[in-house]
């Protein structure tokens, strides 16, 4: 008999309380920008491909779900020819940003992906690759790689010698 | 035997190695680099260190570099010490120093031995805060990608090159801390073995530049045993497939055949998988069709038709057999010329029938004297001429002995061997590569290569046919090769097809069986020309020409052509006459050819990635290649075709035949000379603790994703029927047999320096033994006597060239010459010729000749050669129109020649 009235009164101190539920859809939540939710390509700071296409992501995922083919343009960037990611299958373990060497593969705190059909969960690259840095904003892989491509030459990028003149004998 | 003990632990080892491999053969994990089985001990990289105690009590010890340090008698060792431990860090350290930040970019990342060496000792913390060293690349050529701030100066790519493969442009350069290899200038690797600088190179500064192209990491890939189809010696090769293309081809060790490497024909040979002029579709008289509709037409043709079938020598054994079943053994033809097929008779014959024995490739390495006859092995069959390079380089004198250097101390060995070499003697048409390192190289024409060659047999025995009016110089030459073959306890004789001469072939077994009369332990090998040559010979067949005749004569009038371009078999037009005159030509084949273009109906048959098969190398070896990837529907294997051809027709053997497994057994029942040809390879139930034996690494990506554009849901993978190997990842991780090993990978060795943990000792044998059965055995009972039938010796005809064929490593197989990057380096055609007929018919280099060859007139850009014979002509295989299977013959030059001088050359001949 306490019990229920104890139990009443507690839920009627509740309607003082601050409301802890989200009217969603009307409603959005404030997501922290490290939430692991809807995956995006981002680009490096002059714009480029972040993704050199170096297939780690790929092997990280537990679930398989990432398939891409590397390639290279005519000025020694690499980049993937396509990118494909089943959201069906993924479960935004963010495993592939984590494996990501060049910080091109990010979770976003997005997840409003419902679809009536399911082979729209696939997402090719034209659906991932977003006009942004993401969360690392800065970092252009090539700056600090010893490729060398078009407008960056051996030597040219950070912490780098100029190239060693092979023909010399000076010590 | 020694007892030594390695982190207070006893172990009984044998003498004779370094602590290196012995550490590694008893499953020690030691870093190391600059060591290779192949290629021995020079203690460059610093990164094997361990120590050794000077007995029990000692509690220091010292660091040794364990590659330098010979195994003695109660050594103690320490391997997981403290110091060590540390020491091979700070190595590491040292060395990524200058490393680029490339991994990502890097083809070598993922099978690196540079990173499974960063990860196995440590070190994962850059401290060093300076400027990273940079390097120039240079542009090596088709074949290789060049990327120097990866190097990490262990020097093993120039000692594979220079030392091991013989080639002259590739060095190191610079000094101290610059060190760089590469060539004096950018341009194409010269060496026929460059390829395997990719392999041999710890990280990535030599990169494959054809898998750049489709660019695939090792663990992406489905791989497949495989069987190199670019010439008769049948090197193992891993095939590995991604995304429906064939994207690479990697040394598989085979210890008796290819050993570590491959040649580049055998590595880059594999685009024309790729290729656009595949055919991808079943066609009727230049129309796709549907496979039902396909199959009608067939049966409607077959059912009223007399049909024969003509098989092939770069077809496996099953669809050459299945064809011969369908079409029944009075119909089945070999695909060859005549003239190549008496010359694959004739290998098989002496092989077989002869006392003495073909030895595998790794023998001809022991062998320590060795007699070429005729053939430019670099261009017909490269890894023999990388196996008898390295007999050449042994040091057999017993020097390294006395001073007790060991066989892995390779540059204390060399350094005491200077000049020193295993005796060689060549005689070929025109120089080859093999020269360089020839005790002595002869250049004449086949008859007079035959005629040297009876000559040597004769010194050798007396009993066997001397060379009548053979010129005293030749007779002192001939002694001399006969003295060095005498001295040797297990010389090698190597002959081959390669000179399209019976004469020098027979030679050569004279030379063998006079050999074997004198009590030496000889080896007899002969190379062919195509990868199952040797196999289409047992199958049998009927002749060619017999096929000509028939269809000619109306005893046929359908034709069923199996993976064979007829054009490279007979001239151009009694070949064209012959399908002209076939009511219908069925034709079986992968790529478009000249024969499939007349054809009236395209079968789209898989190549070697798409198909199972087994093929039988010039040693006699079968071996079996599995197929890599399941290909569309309408491509499959040709004998897949073929039963599916018979089933329609409710052929009596076709009908019961299922799979792979069915014809091999009906073939080892019905065939004399392939008895045991279904134990090539375990059963098709075969299983490891009831499982299959994965073509995919447990890394394996993209599965749910690859195919999930066409489909969302995901398929159910193909299923083997043909091999115990299966399409997935899942399966057993126990090492399989020998035969069926897809990939190498052990816990912490993803790079192919992972092969060591799948052989019984670090460089020996695979731990399930060599793979393949060999059907031919020297037969001790022979009663195979000495060929008589010496040819006359050559004597040049005025206003004629004799054409024999010469042979280019990149251009003359008809597969790998529809390679992307091959094509890069086949040679435009020429016609090779000596100065002295330059000067005849007053022709300068790349000047045009025009030669009449069988009644057809051709012309071609000349090249003078300083060593061909006066009156020779030799004629690139496979480079251009010109009909190469009717060689050796007469060409008549129709370039007006100058008189006066051709009289003078001609009494200066007769004087010499």
């Amino acid at each position: 008999m306490f019990s229920i009235v104890r139990s009443m009164w507690l839920v009627f101190l509740h309607m003082f309380k601050k409301r802890v539920t989200i009217q969603y859809p009307e409603q959005k939540a404030k997501l922290p920008a490290r939430w692991r939710g809807r995956i995006v390509l981002t680009r490096d700071p002059d714009m480029g491909e972040r993704c050199v296409g170096c297939y780690l992501c790929a092997a990280a995922c537990p679930v398989d779900c990432i398939s891409l083919q590397a390639t290279q343009d005519e000025s020694g960037r690499r980049y993937p020819a396509f990118f494909r990611i089943n959201f069906s299958r993924c479960i935004f373990c963010g495993y592939c940003e984590e494996a990501c060497p060049t910080y091109a593969i990010q979770l976003i705190p997005d997840f409003e992906m419902g679809e009536y059909n399911r082979q729209n969960l696939v997402y090719e690259k034209q659906d991932l690759l977003i006009d942004s840095q993401g969360k690392y904003p800065g970092y252009n892989y090539y700056k600090v790689a010893g490729m060398a491509i078009q407008g960056k030459e051996k030597g040219a990028a950070i912490n780098e010698e100029k190239p060693v003149d092979i023909h010399s004998l000076v010590p | 035997m020694a007892t030594i003990i390695i982190d207070c632990k006893t172990y009984e080892v044998p003498l004779g190695k370094n602590v290196l491999e012995t550490c590694l053969n008893l499953g020690f994990d030691v870093p190391y680099f600059c060591w290779h089985p192949g290629l021995g001990s020079v203690g460059a990289c610093r990164q094997c260190a361990v120590k050794v105690f000077k007995d029990a009590d000692d509690k220091k010890g010292r660091l040794v570099m364990s590659c330098m340090e010979p195994v003695v008698h109660n050594q103690h060792l320490a391997v997981h010490d403290a110091d060590t431990i540390d020491f091979r860090k700070q190595v590491i350290e040292w060395l990524m120093t200058n490393h680029p930040h490339d991994c990502a970019v890097c083809d070598e990342g993922g099978s690196c031995h540079l990173q499974d060496m960063t990860v196995m000792t440590g070190h994962h913390e850059r401290r060093f805060t300076f400027n990273k060293r940079t390097y120039k690349n240079q542009d090596l050529g088709p074949f290789l990608n060049h990327e120097m701030n990866r190097c990490i100066q262990c020097y093993r790519c120039v000692r594979f090159y220079k030392d091991y493969a013989g080639g002259k442009d590739l060095d190191a350069y610079a000094s101290k801390n610059n060190v760089y290899f590469g060539r004096a200038e950018d341009g194409v690797l010269e060496n026929e073995f460059s390829g395997n600088l990719a392999e041999i190179c710890p990280t990535g500064v030599f990169t494959d530049k054809t898998l750049k192209e489709h660019y695939t990491r090792k663990w992406d890939l489905t791989m497949s045993p495989s069987i190199c189809q670019h010439c008769s010696v049948g090197c193992n090769t891993i095939a590995g497939e991604r995304y429906g293309a064939l994207r690479m081809i990697h040394n598989r060790f085979h210890e008796k055949i290819n050993g570590y490497f491959l040649c580049d024909r055998g590595r880059f040979g594999y685009e024309f998988v790729n290729a656009e002029n595949r055919i991808k579709q079943p066609s009727i008289n230049g129309d796709v069709v549907e496979r039902t509709e396909l199959e009608t037409r067939l049966e409607k043709i077959m059912k009223s038709a007399k049909v024969i079938g003509i098989g092939s020598p770069r077809a496996s054994l099953q669809s050459n057999f299945a064809l011969k079943t369908l079409v029944g053994e009075d119909n089945f033809y070999h695909g060859v010329s005549d003239h190549e097929h008496d010359l694959a008779e004739l290998a098989v014959r002496i092989l077989k029938d002869g006392p003495v024995r073909t030895p595998s490739t790794k023998e001809i390495e022991k062998s320590d004297a060795i007699f070429v006859l005729g053939e430019d092995l670099t261009n017909t069959a490269p890894i023999v001429a990388l196996a008898v390079r390295q007999a050449v380089r042994q040091d057999l004198s017993g020097e390294p002995e006395k001073i007790h250097i060991q066989g892995w101390q390779d540059a204390a060995r060399k350094n005491l061997q200077q000049q020193r070499k295993m005796p060689l003697y060549s005689a070929t048409i025109h120089e080859t590569k093999l020269d360089d390192i020839c005790t002595s190289a002869n250049y004449a024409t086949p008859e007079d290569i035959a005629r040297l060659g009876f000559a040597v047999a004769h010194c050798v025995d007396h009993n066997s046919p001397a060379p009548e009016h053979f010129p005293e110089a030749l007779q002192v030459r001939a002694r001399s090769i006969a003295n060095g073959l005498l001295a040797a306890k297990n010389p090698t004789i190597i002959s081959g097809a390669g000179c399209a001469s019976s004469a020098v072939m027979k030679a050569a077994a004279n030379v063998a069986i006079a050999l074997h009369k004198n009590g030496i332990v000889v080896g007899l090998t002969y190379t062919m020309l195509e990868c199952n040559s040797m196999g289409l010979t047992m199958i049998g067949g009927h002749r060619l020409s017999a096929a000509f005749n028939a269809v000619i004569n109306g005893h046929a009038d359908t034709l069923i052509l199996l993976e064979n371009d007829l054009f490279r078999h007979g001239s151009f037009a009694e070949v064209g006459d012959f399908l002209a005159r076939c009511k219908n030509v069925i034709v079986l084949d992968h790529t478009k050819s000249d024969s499939t273009d007349r054809a009236s109906v395209v079968i789209p048959a898989g190549t070697f990635a798409e198909s199972d098969g087994i093929i039988v190398n010039n040693e006699g070896r079968a071996q079996r290649f599995f197929q890599v990837y399941e290909s569309t529907e309408s491509i499959q294997e040709s004998w897949r075709w073929i039963i599916n051809i018979g089933k329609t027709l409710q052929h009596p053997k076709l009908q019961t035949w299922q799979n792979f497994e069915d014809i091999s057994k009906a073939m080892a029942s019905e065939e004399p000379m392939l008895q045991n040809i279904d134990e090539v390879n375990p059963a098709v139930d075969f299983r490891i603790v009831g499982q299959r034996i994965p073509r995919e690494p447990h890394r394996f990506s993209g599965r749910t994703s690859m195919h999930a554009h066409i489909q969302v849901s995901e398929q159910k993978p193909p299923t083997d029927d043909d091999s115990p190997l299966s399409y997935t990842m899942e399966g057993t991780r126990i090492q399989p047999p020998s035969a069926m090993i897809p990939f190498y990978w052990s816990p912490g060795w993803n790079s192919v320096q992972s092969v060591a943990k799948y052989q019984h000792e670090v460089g020996g044998s695979l731990k399930d033994g060599d793979s393949g059965i060999r059907l031919l055995e020297a037969n001790a009972a022979s009663s195979l006597v000495y060929f008589q039938g010496i040819p006359e010796a050559f004597v040049p005809l005025e206003h004629h060239l004799w054409i024999v064929p010469t042979y280019h490593i990149f251009g003359s197989e008809e597969m790998s010459a529809k390679s992307a990057s091959i094509q890069k380096r086949i040679p435009t055609p020429y016609l090779l010729i000596s100065a002295v007929d330059a000067n005849i018919y007053h022709l300068k280099e790349q000047d045009i000749i025009k030669v009449s060859i069988a009644n057809i007139s051709y012309s071609f850009p000349i090249k003078i050669n300083r060593n061909i014979p006066v009156g020779m002509a030799a004629l690139p295989y496979g480079l251009c129109d010109a009909p190469i299977n009717a060689l050796p013959e007469w060409g008549i030059v129709e370039t007006s020649p100058l008189t006066e001088l051709h009289d003078y050359v001609r009494k200066t001949k007769v004087q010499h």
